[in-house]
């Protein structure tokens, strides 16, 4: 029905994320069927889709977090060569620290909700290596400032912290090593609207500022509308479609994407 | 001197899967546009003036034909070009002028006017006093340019929209129906801005409710209404 598209011509640059053919079953039931997806440097790729249909899975795999049944993923990162997946789980959590940032839904996944705010970021530090103390106060107030944290509460621990500053602890954790990648759990899901709109606007202002690539997985869709530059649908662990952010929106082509974007209020 | 879009055979239509059936929005369109000249389309409500318009910038896939783009880079067919292509010709030369702004909660007028610069490569200082020049020029009052257009009345939204839309020269601009509803002052402000991109070499297509207010730069009229000439003389056309 519509024209199938042509290879880039114009932007050269290589994709920084490459997954194929990714196939994953818990036990009977299949959480991913040969998923495929490109993200581009600089670019945002939203993930859509209703529970169950395997977008988290996948974040968690590009976060090496999970292994697939079959498939590859690369980052074209100097110095990185071949699968990530047959990484072994020194090297990955050696990458996790180092290029790659996430952010979860629920922030008790991702900080020590009892150590200081400055003190969870300095800790991803710790992981990469560095060990000056200074160095490591320095670096966890400069991210957190970057994720617009109030500084005069770096000591405080996230569990005596509303919603919106545990996701921007996590947030600062994420870029404080100045990742190649960030990744996005449906990052202000439970969040007041204010609040999520600060949080939007935080990101919305590292991607045009530090020219971050970002892979936001979300059921919201209007979080995905304000900052995806590219979306991919996914249903039942397939992806089902996948372009512009604003061609989905209002020329969805697959009918569960219609379905999807009509029941959008 | 090639065109710097060349409109052949392309074909749109939608199919609502939940209705199990399909409607074509115009089909078999076939025109060109050199740089400089400024194409009006005409035709009744329904005919596909919007929907052509974003089916050349790709926010609607198109069905059939081509739509031969000579860009910086060579040239490239923007009916089946990547994605990644299309967004970063958005991003250095092809605008969409819309009636319509997209704010974002808590960015400010003259953030987002500057947006496209800083994206581009401005730094921020030069950029937001662009920004600054362009919404004065437009008439939006200085009290309001570090404001949140989300609460901006319509008529205040859609100045700092053309402003943002039209800071950066292009090479292809599509306008959809950017006069609407736009007090006098900031029309000819409009207006003036248009004559100098085209005079600068912009190609332009345009949807104008009211094409009285660009009637000296229309080159040539292209009817969409199914079974028209597709093409007319500007002189021949009553505006």
């Amino acid at each position: 029905m519509t024209l199938t598209l042509d290879a880039p011509r114009i932007v050269k640059t290589a994709p920084l994320v490459q997954i194929r053919g990714v196939n994953k079953s818990y036990g009977s039931v299949v959480a991913l069927r040969d998923v495929a997806a490109t993200v581009y440097p600089g670019e945002v790729l939203g993930i859509v889709g209703e529970s169950g249909s395997g977008k988290s899975t996948l974040l968690r795999m590009m976060n090496l977090e999970e292994t697939p049944d079959a498939g590859s993923y690369t980052l074209d990162l100097p110095d990185l060569d071949g699968n990530l997946f047959d990484l072994d789980r020194f090297a990955r959590r050696m990458l996790c620290a180092t290029r790659i940032g996430i952010v979860y839904q629920n922030p008790h996944l991702g900080l020590l909700m009892r150590h200081s705010s400055s003190g969870n970021v300095a800790e991803r530090l710790l992981v990469a290596g560095e060990r000056r103390f200074a160095v490591l106060r320095e670096k966890a107030r400069e991210a957190l400032a970057a994720s617009e944290f109030p500084l005069e509460r770096l000591d405080a621990p996230p569990i005596e912290l509303s919603g919106g500053m545990q996701q921007r602890v996590q947030l600062a954790k994420a870029i404080a090593l100045e990742p190649a990648l960030l990744l996005l759990d449906e990052p202000t899901t439970g969040l007041d609207v204010s609040v999520q709109a600060l949080v939007l606007d935080t990101l919305k202002r590292l991607q045009r500022d530090r020219h971050i690539t970002m892979v936001i997985v979300s059921h919201d869709l209007g979080v995905i509308r304000t900052l995806a530059d590219r979306v991919m649908v996914m249903r039942r662990g397939e992806v089902v479609e996948v372009g512009l952010a604003d061609q989905i929106f209002q020329d969805p082509q697959h009918p569960y994407t219609q379905q999807l974007v009509h029941a959008k209020l | 001197m090639t065109p710097v879009l060349d409109i052949r055979g392309l074909s749109k239509g939608f199919t609502m899967h939940h209705l199990g059936q399909g409607f074509a929005a115009f089909s078999d369109i076939s025109f060109a546009v050199n740089a400089g000249e400024f194409v009006l389309l005409k035709g009744a409500n329904g005919a596909g003036k919007s929907t052509l318009l974003r089916t050349l910038y790709r926010s609607y896939l198109p069905q059939a034909g081509q739509v031969l783009f000579q860009s910086a880079h060579g040239p490239i067919d923007l009916a089946r070009a990547a994605d990644i292509d299309i967004t970063y010709l958005r991003q250095t030369e092809i605008g969409f002028v819309t009636q319509f702004l997209v704010a974002r909660p808590r960015v400010s007028a003259e953030a987002l006017v500057a947006e496209p610069l800083r994206l581009a490569g401005m730094a921020e200082p030069e950029a937001l006093d662009t920004a600054r020049h362009w919404l004065q020029t437009f008439g939006v009052k200085d009290t309001l340019w570090p404001a949140y257009p989300t609460t901006f009345s319509g008529g205040e939204q859609q100045k700092v929209n053309l402003a943002r839309a039209l800071i950066r020269p292009h090479k292809l601009l599509l306008l959809d129906e950017p006069t609407a509803s736009l007090d006098a002052n900031a029309r000819a402000a409009l207006v003036r801005r248009l004559a100098d991109l085209k005079a600068q070499g912009t190609a332009m297509i345009g949807v104008f409710h009211h094409p009285g207010d660009v009637e000296h730069l229309i080159d040539r009229v292209i009817d969409l209404t199914p079974n028209a000439p597709l093409q007319e003389e500007r002189q021949d056309v009553a505006v």
